[in-house]
């Protein structure tokens, strides 16, 4: 396999969702110290859709990202700081701003077809001296070969690593093994491969495991699951895992527990589990990160959630488009006066 | 009425659809020449098809050509690198005037409903972006009404329409978007996010602009902007409103956190626009294309409107 087990948190990125990018300055402090402690290998700290990401169609965040990544850098002792753009919502000069605050590595995300977006934001952070993931969202929208292409895009464009980013949490097994050896066959043997799941259809753990006994090294996961939708891959569950598949990794499995018992799980205002909403993602393959804005749509206009995410899974919204959930909303009314 | 020559520089989408809709729709514009730097690109090709003198050496050899003495208006539809060449040999001609389609941003930006009339005396107008054609009048409808304190805006395009120049320079968009929707839309702060979508057959431009404001009636501001899509569907006939316009109230008590300004509270007024193309070289669907050139069109036969006059 050749490159070392890589694990990266992003309880403090894609957690921002589950609590709409409400964590305080403090709070995150206090959980990037003790996930360091608990020797996790980078973690990820911006607003659920990267830097630059508050806005009214995401939601505006407690604090700025820069408010967030203030003094992290100073306080990990093993652990990288890591962070995401989305190109099209934020730009390089974000990206330097993160790097003038001791953001050593970066993620580059696009939707699975749209890689071709990503070469300036890539080159741009190789410049910075960072070191770069390029992160094709919702994966599962893009065949395997057609996927790896996209990857080799990236690639091309320096990127250290590439992800399968199974936004929706709609891959099965198979459907992550596939992508991963396509990775494996156009890439070179030195770029790292990336897997980063949600929890939709219960598939985090086990999804993140056949990425890894397919070629993928760096390995996504949050605290508790803490993450859009039914969150991600849960931290402490993989790590548990890999202990007993006796795979080396530099996490502290019981401080992982605790911390995900004791400071994450009382954080949620709503739970991060698999229910009918949040399968509901992973069966119509809608990105995570719609959910809460469909819950609160679906409130205002008197409707069922489930129905407003199966309308905007037969669309083919993409990561993003969370303004047209409104849309949407407002056409399933007229539907049904009419 | 006597027709005023205009050359179009870029054979690209932009260039093209633009050559089409004047040879097509203008009354008062004369396509003279259309540049390019690829003798073989399709848009030449069409040019030579449609009657249109052609050139595929750049500014450069646009004013060697006979044509060059009497063209008073020139579009440069190539990117925001080659407008600071070409405008800089454009501008020893001050019988001429530019009409910047790339993000280059030399001359000020130039939304036809809401600041033409600030620009008459100006050699050089920049058609800011696609996104920003779209979705700065209804920033500036609602900001006559009531001041915005900011305006946020989500263009939403087909994969398809986003050539190769978009795509390499994402940033110039939501930068240049941003800026605009600002210095011409009124807003004290300005945020431009764009989307590209691969669905087939390709979904149609959408764009929705989000503003905070002062509070103020709401009627008042819903007229506004309906009078204003008016407005914008006299040179775009696709464009919109996909919805009624939405309003949300921001209590004092629960403020939102905007980066730049702080904590703010007001009106949330939502406007969720579609734009259809008239499918003149790209599809309907590229209704971005679409809105681009047609801004561009009626600014030219504004100028022209203004010399004869």
């Amino acid at each position: 396999m050749g490159h070392k087990i890589y694990i990266q948190d992003v309880t403090l990125r894609d957690g921002m969702h589950a609590i709409r990018h409400q964590y305080g300055q403090d709070k995150i402090k206090e959980i990037a110290i003790a996930l360091d402690k608990a020797g996790v290998d980078a973690i990820e700290i911006s607003h659920g859709d990267g830097l630059a990401g508050g806005s009214f169609n995401y939601g505006f965040g407690k604090h700025t990202d820069w408010e967030w990544l203030t003094g992290i850098s100073e306080v990990l002792n093993h652990a990288r700081l890591t962070t995401l753009i989305l190109p099209g919502i934020a730009t390089i000069d974000d990206l330097k701003k993160a790097r003038d605050l001791g953001v050593a590595s970066v993620r580059i995300a696009t939707h699975c077809t749209e890689a071709d977006i990503s070469p300036q934001h890539i080159a741009a952070a190789k410049d910075l001296g960072m070191d770069v993931g390029g992160f094709l969202m919702m994966a599962h929208m893009n065949e395997p070969g057609a996927l790896a292409q996209q990857a080799k895009i990236m690639e091309d464009a320096g990127a250290d690593c590439i992800y399968v980013t199974d936004s929706a949490g709609a891959l099965l097994m198979d459907g992550v093994v596939d992508r991963i050896k396509a990775f494996r066959d156009v890439l070179n043997d030195h770029t790292e491969i990336g897997i980063h799941c949600h929890h939709n259809l219960s598939l985090g753990v086990a999804n993140t495991i056949v990425a890894y006994q397919h070629g993928a090294n760096r390995l996504d996961a949050s605290l508790a699951g803490m993450g859009a939708g039914a969150g991600n891959c849960p931290l402490e569950v993989l790590v548990a895992v890999l202990n007993k598949m006796e795979v080396a990794n530099n996490s502290d499995v019981f401080q992982l527990m605790d911390i995900a018992d004791d400071i994450i799980r009382p954080l949620q205002t709503r739970p991060v589990r698999v229910d009918r909403e949040t399968l509901s993602l992973g069966y119509a393959g809608v990105y995570s990160s719609f959910l809460l804005h469909s819950e609160r749509a679906a409130k205002k206009y008197g409707l069922d959630t489930r129905t407003i995410l199966n309308e905007l899974g037969k669309r083919k919204m993409v990561g993003g488009q969370e303004d047209m959930i409104v849309d949407v909303a407002l056409d399933l009314l007229k539907q049904q006066s009419s | 009425m006597q027709k005023v020559n205009v050359a179009i520089i870029g054979s690209g989408n932009i260039g093209t659809d633009l050559m089409i809709k004047i040879l097509r729709l203008s009354e008062s514009l004369a396509m003279s020449v259309l540049v390019g730097i690829d003798p073989d690109s399709d848009g030449l090709a069409r040019a030579k098809r449609m009657g249109v003198a052609t050139c595929h050496t750049g500014i450069d050899g646009l004013i060697q050509m006979p044509e060059w003495s009497s063209i008073k208006i020139i579009f440069d539809a190539t990117s925001a690198k080659a407008h600071l060449y070409n405008w800089d040999k454009v501008k020893a001609f001050p019988d001429k005037k530019m009409i910047d389609l790339t993000p280059a941003a030399v001359g000020p930006y130039l939304v036809p409903p809401v600041n033409f009339k600030d620009n008459l005396d100006v050699s050089n107008v920049n058609m800011v972006t696609c996104g920003g054609q779209a979705t700065i009048p209804m920033v500036a409808a609602v900001n006559r009404v009531a001041k915005v304190h900011y305006g946020e805006i989500v263009a939403s395009i087909a994969s398809k329409s986003a050539g190769p120049g978009t795509r390499a320079n994402i940033d110039e968009f939501t930068e240049t978007t941003a800026e605009a929707i600002e210095k011409v839309g009124g807003a004290d702060r300005g945020k431009a996010i764009i989307v590209l979508n691969p669905a087939e057959p390709p979904l149609v431009m959408r764009d929705t602009v989000f503003t905070l404001s002062e509070q103020a009636d709401r009627e008042e501001i819903r007229k506004s902007i309906h009078t204003m899509v008016e407005e914008v569907q006299k040179y775009v006939p696709g464009y919109q409103l996909h919805q009624e316009v939405q309003f949300d109230d921001i209590p004092a008590s629960e403020p939102v956190f905007i980066e730049g300004l702080g904590l703010r509270h007001g009106l949330k007024t939502t406007i969720l626009l579609k734009v259809v193309g008239a499918g003149h070289y790209l599809p309907e669907y590229a209704g971005n294309l679409d809105i681009m050139t047609s801004a561009a069109r009626a600014t030219a036969e504004r100028i022209v409107t203004g010399m004869t006059t």
